[in-house]
């Protein structure tokens, strides 16, 4: 079965951002495929390239980015809850005059069309977090 | 994109207390505009949304009337809304600033199996 998942939750403050990663693991485990991982609202913050939690608690850029690596997930993030969060890659930091860049390795910044292409590609869309 | 889904996008949170609103709406939009059939259903505190004369420009928001009022131009035109969280609310579907129906527990479970995607916010 073909998957998407959409991440809303804020890493670090709601299970879900987790509960997104885990899910992604088993359903890759299981023998699905994931067509895209899409990351709204707070859950952008899984992109930040500058995110430094303690060294006991689980790194969900990090691991996204392993994850991505291995299975050659689609990473995207919804450009315009990014930019407005200060989750930039360098064209929008050039775009909007900021003084640095932070989107992890791994990720990519679209449009919100990119969450409804999934949905259309794929058999299941789950939402971890709204 | 050969095929055609029909979405069904379910908005549960009040119009300025948090992204959700806003999030919902944008959704339901791009989902149009990708030429999917598109359903919005309000429940809970997600009716708020609908009352009119909103004046938000008091907390530094922006009207979500505004983005309601797009959905028609997005050929959105189903609109619901759950009967208890409005009767619970005070609300009738005249104080709504689009034309919307009122659905039971019943019938809303019935709308959702309808839908191949389902986007709750």
């Amino acid at each position: 079965m073909i998957f998407s998942l959409l991440v809303y939750a804020a890493p670090h403050s709601h299970q879900a951002a987790e509960s997104a990663y885990r899910f992604a693991v088993a359903t890759l485990a299981q023998g699905h495929s994931i067509h895209r991982v899409f990351f709204y609202g707070d859950g952008v913050h899984s992109a930040s390239a500058l995110a430094a939690p303690p060294q006991d608690e689980l790194d969900l850029p990090a691991r996204w980015q392993a994850l991505a690596q291995a299975h050659e997930l689609d990473l995207v993030v919804c450009i315009a809850a990014a930019v407005r969060r200060g989750v930039l890659d360098a064209n929008e930091a050039r775009r909007y005059e900021k003084p640095g860049h932070n989107l992890r390795e791994g990720f990519e910044l679209s449009g919100l069309g990119q969450l409804a292409e999934a949905a259309i590609q794929s058999d299941r869309l789950i939402t971890f977090g709204a | 994109m050969s095929h055609q889904k029909r979405f069904l996008v379910i908005s549960r949170h009040p119009p300025y207390g948090s992204c959700h609103a806003r999030d919902a709406l944008d959704t339901a939009l791009t989902s149009a505009v990708f030429e999917q059939p598109v359903t919005m259903l309000f429940m809970g505190d997600g009716v708020l949304q609908l009352i009119q004369a909103q004046q938000p420009a008091g907390i530094q928001q922006k009207n979500l009337a505004a983005t309601l009022s797009a959905l028609p131009l997005y050929d959105i035109e189903q609109l619901y809304v759950c009967a208890s969280a409005m009767q619970q609310r005070g609300l009738k579907a005249e104080d709504c600033v689009l034309p919307v129906q009122l659905l039971d527990s019943n019938a809303i479970a019935e709308l959702i199996r309808q839908h191949d995607v389902v986007l709750s916010f």
